[in-house]
């Protein structure tokens, strides 16, 4: 009704919003995307140490090719139970 | 151990140095000891910005070269005895810059008791930008509310994670979103990018909202930040930045619109 009275406008901050959601995570997916490696591995660091202590070098993230995908490889070693009881 | 700050953004013309005099006059005002450097080698500007350009006698390429020492460069601030400028060189290239020349001058600076060092980035991902981020144990990223300099800080916002001596290291830069030119109208009417919106899309928070206002080109006229007119709303909401940096813990101002009454609305306020 105030549309037709006052002509419709566009919201362009939400076709803003939109295309920077999209084009900001593609651009984050692609080979420079890998910028996040360093930060997912402290970050998982962090969330495993809320429930086991292990060393700052126990968490390994890589990102490995095979085929056509691409596998992100995260590996955390765990301490020696043993070694901590004692 | 001096706390080290970069200033960053990727986009050109969003406020960078505008952010650095503020916020290193601002950490000053507080008594802190602070130095902000300019690291746009070959487009100076932080000096003139900072009131003090006829002051420049050697800067930091001289420094790095070992043609001037850093107490023969660093220039104190007309306004606070605690604030130094570190100007950019006008004539060199951004080669003149290199990594351990920067390490060198930031450990003399914090040797000398410095608390804070203020580094200004030039806009781009190049040699000077890399340089001004790489040492950094805080990042301010300062963004406008439009898509390509929102675009760009995603871009920093990764070099910080992964090209830093922090990032090497395993550890994080603490990261700030810091917006400027904001217009609560044109946010209000659908026309802009809110607070909100930028803080989703770069999942960051922000630490300060810098309202659009006609002070901020009125106090680079006359060379003195805008942290200095706190009768300014750009003044009072970069002071607020300042002090949640120091943990403050202080309420967004400026990014709703004032609601004006009837008389107002009816003489223009």
């Amino acid at each position: 009704m105030f549309d037709f009275l006052f002509g419709t406008k566009k919201n362009t901050a939400s076709i803003a919003k939109d295309r920077l959601r999209i084009i900001i995570a593609q651009e984050r997916s692609l080979a420079g995307g890998r910028d996040y490696l360093p930060l997912l591995r402290q970050e998982l660091l962090e969330v495993i140490r809320k429930y086991v202590n292990i060393d700052a070098d126990a968490v390994k993230v890589d990102v490995a090719k095979e085929g056509e995908h691409d596998i992100l490889d995260i590996s955390v070693t765990l301490p020696d139970e043993r070694a901590s009881a004692a | 151990m001096a706390e080290i700050i970069v200033v960053t953004s990727g986009k050109g013309g969003v406020g960078k140095t505008t952010t650095s005099a503020s916020l290193a006059s601002g950490l000053a005002r507080h008594g802190k000891k602070v130095a902000v450097i300019d690291f746009d080698v070959g487009l100076r500007n932080l000096d003139l910005i900072m009131g003090c350009e006829r002051r420049v006698v050697y800067d930091f390429v001289n420094v790095i070269q070992g043609e001037a020492s850093l107490k023969q460069s660093l220039i104190k601030d007309k306004r606070f005895d605690n604030l130094f400028v570190l100007a950019a060189s006008q004539t060199r290239d951004k080669d003149a810059l290199n990594k351990e020349g920067v390490e060198k001058v930031l450990k003399e600076l914090a040797d000398d008791g410095f608390d804070y060092v203020v580094c200004d980035s030039p806009a781009g991902i190049e040699k000077g930008a890399f340089l001004a981020m790489y040492f950094a144990d805080q990042a301010v990223v300062v963004v406008n509310p439009e898509v390509s300099s929102v675009r760009d800080s995603d871009r920093i916002l990764g070099l910080l994670a992964s090209k830093t001596r922090r990032a090497e290291a395993g550890e994080r830069v603490k990261e700030f979103l810091l917006l400027t030119r904001y217009s609560p109208q044109r946010v209000e009417n659908g026309e802009m990018l809110s607070v909100k919106d930028v803080e989703e899309v770069l999942g960051l928070k922000t630490i300060g909202v810098i309202p659009e206002s006609g002070d901020v080109l009125n106090a680079s006229n006359k060379g003195e930040p805008v942290i200095m007119d706190m009768e300014s709303s750009a003044g009072q909401a970069y002071d607020d930045a300042v002090a949640r940096l120091l943990g403050e813990e202080r309420p967004m101002r400026f990014t709703t619109v004032e609601k004006k009454g009837f008389f107002n609305k009816l003489f223009g306020g």
